[in-house]
């Protein structure tokens, strides 16, 4: 009796999902490393997969889950701003060849929306699904923005964004290999341009330069999507 | 890092109220991150502060997708039906987009190399 009492009020309270939340992340990533981060054991992976099923274990709604985990999510936001950071410390490289980093860049992030929604389209699903699928390329708070703005589902995005950072993680490297490109550089900026930050850890473990080419194309990848994709579906009439 | 926490907030809070008065399509915090970019390069250099701050939000900024991820679970009904065609997608997207992107850079890198040893 007792402890069902105890159960009602945690369950209620927003520091009990929240709590389990970061428990659960720092054991997957604890459980990643001692592993030799194989990229399919990707912690932001397990650590949703376990939560959805304590979740559905417990008969707890998104929404109750939610109440307490709203306060990471927050965090999004000024983590989007610090991105600034990174870039500022980067300029030096990016002022020596920011012309094959734009033009790459914009192609990249143009491939990656419009093959998505062709596909898609191709596939046969809805409008919704689609406009949420145009862009799961870039960093999460970026794309759940956009995905907003365009009158997709911010949560369906979401979980495309990190699909697609983990399937660019584990398959990047060996495409890009079979591809025939060998430059550290354009590996890099492939990597961060098509799985944000989870294809940019990728890339700092084959080569450094990659890995800053890959944390400078996610940056910019993002703010370039931002820019182009809601006025260009805007003006296709696709939004 | 109160300080640095302070400026984040402030930016993202400029850049949302920019984005609400022009109605610009695009999300506030980006807007944040380029008033953030243009005031670093203003002032010519960071702040130890704003540094441990942001290293500090970053290096977790995986932590921080978990509560929008499993946000997935309210559209497992609506998912169910297509998760095959939706991971074709998205496998197919990723494999087009990493060859194009990377194909691009090597090329113009390459021919600017070629430029350069030709005395252009």
């Amino acid at each position: 009796m007792a402890f069902d009492s105890f159960w009602v009020y945690l369950a209620a309270s927003p520091l009990w999902w929240l709590t389990l939340t970061i428990l659960t992340y720092l054991a997957a990533q604890k459980v990643f490393l001692k592993s030799g981060s194989p990229a399919l054991l990707n912690p932001v992976a397990v650590s949703i997969v376990a939560l959805i099923a304590l979740l559905e274990l417990s008969r707890t709604s998104y929404e109750a889950y939610f109440a307490g985990a709203q306060f990471l999510h927050f965090l999004l936001g000024p983590a989007t701003v610090a991105l600034a950071v990174p870039l500022f410390r980067q300029m030096a490289r990016l002022r020596a060849i920011w012309f094959p980093v734009t033009v790459s860049l914009a192609v990249g992030v143009l491939t990656g929306a419009f093959s998505a929604v062709g596909i898609g389209y191709a596939l046969g699903l809805d409008r919704t699904t689609l406009l949420s699928l145009a862009p799961k390329s870039v960093t999460t708070p970026v794309a759940m923005g956009i995905s907003e703005v365009l009158g997709g589902i911010p949560a369906m995005t979401a979980a495309f964004v990190v699909f697609t950072g983990i399937t660019g993680a584990v398959i990047g490297l060996r495409v890009l290999k079979a591809a025939g490109v060998t430059d550290e550089s354009a590996v890099g900026t492939a990597m961060g341009v098509t799985a944000h930050g989870v294809g940019t850890a990728r890339a700092f473990e084959v080569h450094p330069v990659s890995g800053a080419f890959a944390g400078l194309a996610m940056a910019l990848a993002a703010f370039l999507t931002a820019l182009m994709l809601p006025p260009l579906f805007e003006w296709m009439g696709w939004c | 890092m109160l300080n640095g926490m302070a400026l984040l907030l402030f930016c993202q809070l400029c850049g949302e109220a920019l984005v609400r008065l022009s109605g610009w399509p695009v999300p506030g915090p980006v807007i944040g991150m380029l008033l953030l970019f243009l005031w670093l390069r203003y002032r010519g250099r960071s702040s130890h502060d704003l540094d441990l701050t942001a290293d500090g939000l970053l290096k977790y900024l995986a932590l921080l997708f978990v509560p929008a991820g499993v946000g997935v679970m309210v559209y497992f009904d609506a998912l169910g039906g297509i998760w095959l065609k939706l991971g074709v997608t998205l496998l197919a997207s990723a494999v087009i987009t990493l060859v194009v992107t990377g194909w691009t850079m090597q090329w113009l890198l390459r021919r600017r190399q070629r430029e350069h040893h030709d005395g252009i």
